[in-house]
């Protein structure tokens, strides 16, 4: 088979979904050497030593077999001691919660659990990366609202009532917000709550950034009064806890859900890597402090990262959370994020890659030490001081 | 203590290189404000020193150190403290911790090589009035110090320079 042949076999739906901004980025940065990344969306820190101890002992004692398709009865219910112990609310082990090869897998079970063909589902822009093509490749349809830099990247419930319709099925929020670093409060939850309730909505809830919250105290939108029956709550270890690379989460859901959730699980994942949740485990017991620790360090980073951003000029919105900001620059991000990896070897992620209406928009991570962000934004401010003389000539 | 503070001197603590500039923009303080604190607790004796950790293996000027447990007979009125003052103020003595259990002072010594920190206990340490015995235990290895590791680095260098 010729490649034309080949490339014919690939669905349609798979063949149209663009290359994500991010993958194309990607591919510009590798092989180039002496670059600061503030593009990461993963902590620098390495995972917490008794997290990694935790995986040893696993390891030495051999477990390393399959584990119930819901995940180790022992992890699902630190995981529901943690949950009310944090929040109030309170999920049941045995049924209501499915541990998941990170939020992504999560994500993906609860989409194809709920979306009938054609079904549309409202995606809040800016937003994850991984939210409108998994709504698509569960044969639905997003509805894509876009928030703004002027309302501080906040939803608008008034704009939200102009879009639905009788199709649509669910919503997804994630807060705090990849790529702002915007969180609500419990008053903004509770309008969305009622929006909800009134269309007969289901709420996935992204909140894998939940512990990292530096001016507040976070607010799950499960706990709020008579919710928590439609809401699919999603969070995981991969940021808190600097797991990413051991990709494991959950989810957590009424019964009925999480049935359906745990049915497309079992046959697609069969179960989450039982090294990982060990390490779980360990997080949730012993990981307090280790959290604590590293939040601290993101809030001092993120102080430093908006007062830089707020001394050369930028529009950007305070982040309250996660280790993102999104300032838009007033110039194309696509270009200016190309040019400023070329001249300068700092790579950001244009804002596009999280929202097409995000045109002059970076994300930029602060997951890195206050030294590399100090020299990193040196640069920046170099750069932006050459585009400033270049336009001036 | 108030809060800010305790920061600043955490953050000191972690890299005494970082510049007045970046400790106020990591804590939301203005500049005067940070240099003002930090003269503070200089003067009070807050911050005794700024020094650099020194992996001396790796010039290949390691000294030699020796951990050493003191048994003393307390002063009637001042307890450990003259005899303590007395073996702090050697220069070979890098720390001196009155500690409980079996014996009282536990004593780190540097020398530039054994016979030196021997002798130095010998000589100095053992006939000091009230020193009652002493016994040495010379470090073979040194693995973790002042929360620094010295073997085994992590390596970060595989994570991704652009992830969602
Ligand atoms: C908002 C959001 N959701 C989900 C994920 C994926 O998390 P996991 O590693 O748990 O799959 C990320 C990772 O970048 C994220 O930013």
């Amino acid at each position: 088979m010729n490649d034309e042949k080949i490339k014919e076999k690939i669905a349609e739906k798979v063949k149209n979904m663009p290359k994500s901004g991010i993958r194309k980025f990607f591919d510009l940065v590798i092989g180039m050497e002496n670059v600061i990344s503030l593009g990461v969306g993963e902590p620098d820190f390495v995972t917490p030593w008794n997290i990694r101890e935790a995986i040893v002992y696993s390891l030495e004692k051999g477990y390393t077999m399959y584990t119930s398709n819901k995940g180790l009865e022992e992890l699902r219910e630190e995981i529901s001691r943690s949950i009310e112990r944090d929040y109030g609310v309170y999920y049941n082990p045995e049924d209501e919660i499915i541990v998941t090869v990170g939020v992504s897998e999560a994500l993906d079970l609860a989409t194809r659990a709920i979306i009938n063909p054609n079904e549309k589902v409202i995606v809040i822009d800016p937003s994850y990366v991984a939210y409108k093509p998994c709504v698509e490749l569960a044969h639905g349809k997003a509805l894509v609202y876009s928030t703004n830099i002027e309302n501080g990247f906040k939803v608008d419930v008034d704009e939200l009532e102009r879009i639905v319709d009788e199709n649509t099925k669910a919503m997804i929020i994630n807060y705090p917000n990849n790529p702002t670093g915007v969180t609500y409060t419990k008053k903004e939850l509770e309008e969305i709550a009622d929006f909800a309730v009134e269309h007969d909505l289901i709420i996935i809830s992204d909140e894998v950034y939940d512990k990292l919250t530096y001016d507040s105290k976070h607010v799950p939108i499960a706990s709020l009064n008579g919710i928590r029956d439609r809401v699919i709550y999603l969070n995981g270890f991969s940021k808190a806890y600097a797991m990413t690379g051991l990709r494991i989460g959950y989810a957590c859901a009424n019964k009925h859900i999480a049935e359906a959730m745990l049915k497309i699980h079992q046959y697609t994942m069969l179960c989450a890597p039982i090294t990982s949740q060990f390490a779980a485990i360990e997080a949730l017991k012993n990981g307090k402090n280790a959290v604590k620790e590293m939040k601290e360090e993101y809030r001092r980073r993120r102080n430093y990262v908006y007062r830089r951003l707020r001394e050369i000029g930028f529009e950007v919105v305070k982040p309250e959370g996660a280790f993102y900001v999104y300032p838009r620059i007033g110039i194309n991000g696509e270009k200016f994020a190309e040019e400023l990896l070329k001249k300068k070897r700092v790579a950001v992620v244009p804002g596009n890659a999280f929202g097409s209406s995000y045109r002059d928009f970076i994300r930029i991570s602060f997951a890195s030490s206050i030294k590399e962000l100090k020299e990193a934004f040196d640069r920046i401010e170099e750069f932006i001081n050459e585009i400033k003389i270049e336009k001036t000539i | 203590m108030e809060n800010k503070d305790v920061e600043i001197l955490r953050m000191l603590e972690e890299d005494a290189k970082l510049s007045i500039s970046e400790i106020a923009k990591a804590l939301e303080l203005e500049e005067e404000e940070v240099k003002r604190k930090i003269r503070e607790f200089e003067e009070k004796g807050i911050i005794l020193k700024y020094k650099a950790v020194i992996d001396w293996e790796k010039v290949g000027l390691e000294r030699v150190c020796a951990l050493i447990d003191v048994k003393v007979a307390p002063e009637r009125d001042k307890g450990y403290d003259s005899v303590a003052n007395r073996i702090a103020g050697f220069p070979e003595v890098k720390a001196l911790y009155l500690v409980s259990g079996a014996y009282d002072l536990s004593v780190l010594v540097e020398g530039r090589d054994m016979k030196e920190v021997a002798s130095f206990v010998a000589e100095k340490l053992a006939p000091l009035e009230r020193v009652q015995s002493t016994t040495t235990h010379f470090i073979l290895k040194r693995y973790k110090e002042n929360g620094i590791k010295f073997f085994g680095e992590e390596d970060k260098r595989r994570r991704l320079a652009i992830s969602p």
